[in-house]
């Protein structure tokens, strides 16, 4: 019996990884912390040097591909290209800094081999997600996202929760639906589900003869897939979902979910319709505008909130359009915008999310009106913090800084001048809901005067503290290779968008 | 060299008899004897099926003469690769319904009910193989009368004695009218080989009336809507184990003997187009009024046996599927996976509860909270089980759900796939709310302390159902005749 060769095994390899982990973990006595943070990690971190492996072999043009016969001549397909690899390094990194900071904040908790072995399918499907070659196989993982994330959003069991998960599925399943339907129908139409370059799967069906189904085609998909995203108006979900443990929220908003939603967009844009057609059924304009309303309306709303992660969430819906923004937009320079976006949003939120998670856990505190003089209690979460909160309003040298000008810059190459009132509008919005939080943790006394310096403990402040100095390297060395920018030229390159 | 022609005729006469002996035998021995005994024949009953298929798919479809007399004079046996796979499965589910039943029957009802319960399970596993295996329509009708009064037999064990006698009468008149079509039929055509019958049936006023007849008759046999009436209570008092043997494996076969006699008999008769679509809206009521009432029912078991009749009506809305052309070979294999695991998520989910009783003494879903604190394997379990309901991947469920959206666009039906997607999204509630209650937690501080655990061998019997029912969503529908 031959083993697999490298080019199959890899991609199973990257998806197993974390699998068998969460498989293992499931049995684990919930005693065994030891074991199982051993697990956690040794997973979390294999996976980061296979997908390291993976990622030279990639630049060095190598392609990786699994197939698995499923369905009525339809295949269960794990392929390798730099789109995915972009969304895999993100969520492999992302997950490795969230599985320290978990360990460290379910700390004491009960039913923790519960928590991190859902916590690890989650991540299998996300993984599964990002490598999937065809839409089949795409909807597959995308349905178990949802559902290995349901009871880690639950996890707490209390009656708030419960209702959290109830609103998160009540949006999930819908949507499913309607993907599936859009699914099969595009499988009966063209006989075909694949993800191909501009595409080309399409190439062979008469567009004039079929423009009504294909409308339809895309509506059902992008809306099966915004409610993940939270595109407006499938976006009331992920406010409710922030009562969750702040590791879940980390997972809900920068390494799993909303990017698994907004990937999906990012795969039927260009690689099922390809960029061309979906402009010119008019479908693209279509997704633009709806992106740019989301935008304005999550910071709206998220400048009124005075709960710290509610207002976080909000902030979410909107920064999670400039993704979609990009990609709608459909000129090159756009594209890198938003492509890059969904890397910088990830590190940048996820900065934010661990920081309001160790604020809730040290002081317990919740509500913006309690964080005066925090920055003096807790000086290490609040720096993060306030990098993040910087590199979301835009400002150089952050991240966020490049995603913006990046999408400024393609909105003006495509014409689409109104595309920067928005980005300007949005910035401002993005200052006015940040900034007086920075002012009041940093500016104004504590309302306890006597209470002295006590930051969170380190497995919860590094994770924060790496994001957050990722934050300003990866805006500082933009243009360097091996940073996101420079792999997703390389993605524009090889998909010709 | 093949082994058909060697194994098969033993394989299939050790499905068709040796349940029956061994059921009688467990009236002589009893205890852990007879335990093993009715677990071994389970256990063999599935390998034969294995057998059969391997069988099959080397050789094609089997016909066994018995005791070499051909038809018409003679009784023949088919085997073709749907009555071996579902021999195997059968035999399966039983396996693992048996290990269940062996310890929760105990802790269920006291001592002495697993006694009554081996011979019946035994019976009702000969009747079933004889019932995938019968060609002709007067045995179809004789393993169905066999089938249902060992299941009358097992609701009637521990269940609400009114639901029992309703499910026997509702049984007798489905068998009367299933009867008189029959005899319409070799009254016309002079045979009740299916063989034969699909080669003389012409259409006419006396092949619609016995074909309408028959429906009828499996309807009632069936649960199939609106002669359901009788499924809930039945299933919902029984034994948990015994409701997982009913729910998952016997409630199909009144779908089985349809399907049988549409894909053999029917389409000679002329009249089956028309019916095809009767049927899918009746399919359709049962979608909608099977999951509306488990939506509505505050205990566990009794959500689940509306669930059935909800999955009863995808399997009839699969058959104007089948009745097209162009939908034909995708609805056909949709029906057959659906099949296939829903019976074994359905009997897991029943083995869950029967667990859950077990150690609660009672399945009243709002007071089930904390369940996943203190069971975590079971409430997985019933999850796990619970997304081929839903028709989720990774699941059988969803192959099945796709085959059919697949066959329902492909034949420009777009309707029937909107009944399908409606109704996931219905069992997505139901299922929800099934699953939801355990992983709330119950008022007062969270404690690492564990409740007394579940015997082992009631969590991996169930556990190893859904598992199964999962695992078909990772098989080829091409492996599935």
């Amino acid at each position: 019996m031959t083993l697999l060769p490298w080019s199959q095994a890899a991609p199973l390899l990257m998806l197993f990884s974390s699998f068998l982990a969460g498989v293992i973990i499931f049995t684990l006595d919930e005693q065994r912390h030891v074991l199982r943070a051993t697990l956690n990690l040794g997973a979390a971190a294999a996976k980061l040097v296979l997908v390291g492996v993976v990622l030279l072999g990639v630049a060095a043009g190598q392609t990786f591909e699994v197939a698995w016969p499923l369905v009525g001549g339809f295949d269960l397909v794990l392929r390798v290209d730099p789109l995915s690899m972009l969304f895999i390094t993100l969520s492999a990194f992302l997950w490795f800094v969230t599985t320290v900071y978990a360990i460290g904040y379910l700390e004491g908790s009960p039913d923790r081999s519960r928590f991190f072995g859902f916590f690890s399918l989650c991540v299998t499907a996300t993984v599964g997600i990002a490598l999937a070659g065809n839409l089949l196989t795409f909807f597959f993982f995308y349905e178990l996202l949802t559902l290995s994330t349901y009871p880690l959003v639950v996890h707490r069991g209390t009656t708030e929760s419960l209702r959290a998960g109830r609103i998160y599925l009540l949006y999930a399943l819908p949507a499913s639906t309607a993907l599936l339907a859009g699914i099969v129908g595009l499988a009966v139409l063209t006989g075909q589900t694949e993800f191909s370059p501009r595409g080309s799967g399409l190439a062979g069906v008469p567009v004039e003869d079929h423009a009504f189904e294909l409308r339809l085609i895309f509506v059902l998909l992008i809306g099966g897939l915004a409610a993940k995203a939270a595109l407006l108006p499938l976006h009331g979900w992920l406010p409710q979902a922030m009562v969750a443990p702040a590791p879940v929220s980390a997972l809900l908003h920068a390494v799993a979910v909303v990017k698994a939603g907004a990937f999906g967009i990012m795969r039927v844009v260009y690689d099922v319709y390809g960029l061309e057609l979906a402009y010119d059924l008019g479908l693209s304009q279509g997704l633009a505008v709806l992106a740019a309303a989301t935008i304005l309306y999550g910071s709206v709303r998220a400048l009124a909130q005075d709960d710290l992660k509610r207002r976080l969430a909000w902030s979410t819906v909107s920064q999670v359009s400039y993704i979609i923004l990009g990609v709608a937009l459909a000129g090159p320079t756009a594209t890198l915008g938003g492509l890059v976006h969904l890397v910088h949003q990830g590190i940048m939120k996820i900065t934010l999310f661990f920081c309001a998670g160790n604020i809730a856990e040290t002081h317990h505190v919740h509500k913006i009106a309690e964080m005066n003089g925090m920055g003096r209690r807790m000086p290490w979460t609040m720096a993060a913090f306030t990098i993040a909160a910087l590199g979301m309003i835009g400002l150089p040298p952050t991240a966020g800084f490049i995603s913006k000008w990046f999408l400024g810059v393609g909105a003006v190459e495509v014409g689409a001048w109104w595309v920067l009132v928005v980005l300007m509008v949005s910035s401002l919005l993005n200052a006015a809901y940040f900034l007086p939080l920075v002012y009041r943790a940093w500016f104004l006394p504590p309302a306890d005067a006597t209470a002295g310096r006590a930051d969170a403990k380190l497995t919860l402040l590094i994770p924060a503290l790496i994001t957050a100095a990722l934050t300003i390297l990866l805006g500082l060395f933009a243009n360097t290779p091996f940073t996101p920018l420079a792999w997703v030229r390389l993605i524009a390159e090889a998909d010709h968008i | 060299m093949s082994l058909a022609p060697l194994l098969i005729p033993w394989a299939a006469a050790l499905a068709l008899a040796l349940p029956l002996l061994a059921g009688a035998a467990c009236f002589v021995v009893g205890g852990r004897a007879a335990a093993t005994l009715a677990l071994g024949v389970a256990v063999l009953s599935s390998a034969a099926g294995i057998v059969l298929t391997a069988g099959v798919e080397a050789d094609g479809v089997q016909r066994l003469a018995l005791a070499g007399w051909a038809p018409p004079l003679g009784i023949v046996w088919r085997i073709d690769g749907l009555a071996a796979l579902a021999v195997a499965l059968t035999g399966l589910i039983f396996a693992a319904v048996l290990v269940h039943a062996e310890k929760s029957l105990d802790l269920l009802r006291g001592e002495g009910l697993s006694e009554a319960f081996r011979p019946l399970a035994l019976v009702l596993l000969g009747g079933l193989n004889a019932l995938y295996m019968a060609n002709d329509v007067f045995n179809l009708y004789v393993t169905l009368e066999l089938v249902t009064l060992a299941a009358v037999g097992m609701v009637a064990l521990a269940g609400d004695p009114a639901a029992a006698l309703r499910y026997l009468l509702v049984g007798v008149l489905g068998a009367l009218a299933y009867m008189l079509g029959c005899g319409l039929l070799y009254a016309a055509f002079g045979t009740l080989d299916l063989d034969l019958l699909a080669g003389r049936v012409e259409p006419g006023g006396t092949a619609s009336a016995a074909l309408a007849l028959m429906i009828v008759g499996v309807m009632a046999k069936g649960a199939l809507f609106p002669l359901h009436g009788w499924l809930p209570p039945a299933h919902g008092s029984a034994v948990a184990p015994a409701s997982a043997l009913l729910s998952g494996v016997v409630a199909k076969g009144g779908f089985y003997v349809l399907l049988r006699l549409w894909l053999d008999v029917y389409p000679a008769t002329g009249a089956a187009p028309a019916a095809a679509q009767i049927l899918g809206v009746l399919g359709t009521l049962a979608v909608l009024w099977g999951s509306l009432q488990a939506i509505r029912q505050t205990r566990l078991k009794v959500l689940l046996a509306y669930s059935t009749v909800a999955q009863l009506g995808y399997l009839m809305v699969s058959l104007p599927l089948i009745a097209s052309a162009a939908g034909h070979a995708s609805g056909l294999a949709g029906a057959l996976h659906l099949m296939a695991s829903h019976a074994c998520a359905k009997a897991a989910m029943f083995l869950t509860a029967g667990s859950l009783i077990a150690t609660r003494g009672h399945d009243r879903l709002a007071d089930l909270k904390g369940a996943a604190h203190d069971h975590p394997m079971t409430a997985f379990t019933l999850g796990l089980a619970g997304m081929t309901l839903m028709g989720l991947p990774p699941s059988g469920g969803f192959i099945a759900k796709w085959l059919l959206l697949d066959a329902s666009l492909r034949s420009g039906q777009w309707w029937w796939a909107a009944v399908i997607l409606g109704g996931s999204l219905l069992a997505g509630v139901y299922v929800f709310l099934a699953v939801s209650w355990s992983m709330s937690r119950p008022p007062g501080e969270p404690s690492d302390a564990q409740p007394p655990p579940l015997p082992r061998r009631l969590e991996f019997a169930a556990l190893a159902l859904a598992l199964v029912a999962m695992a078909l969503g990772f098989v080829s529908a091409e492996h599935i005749p």
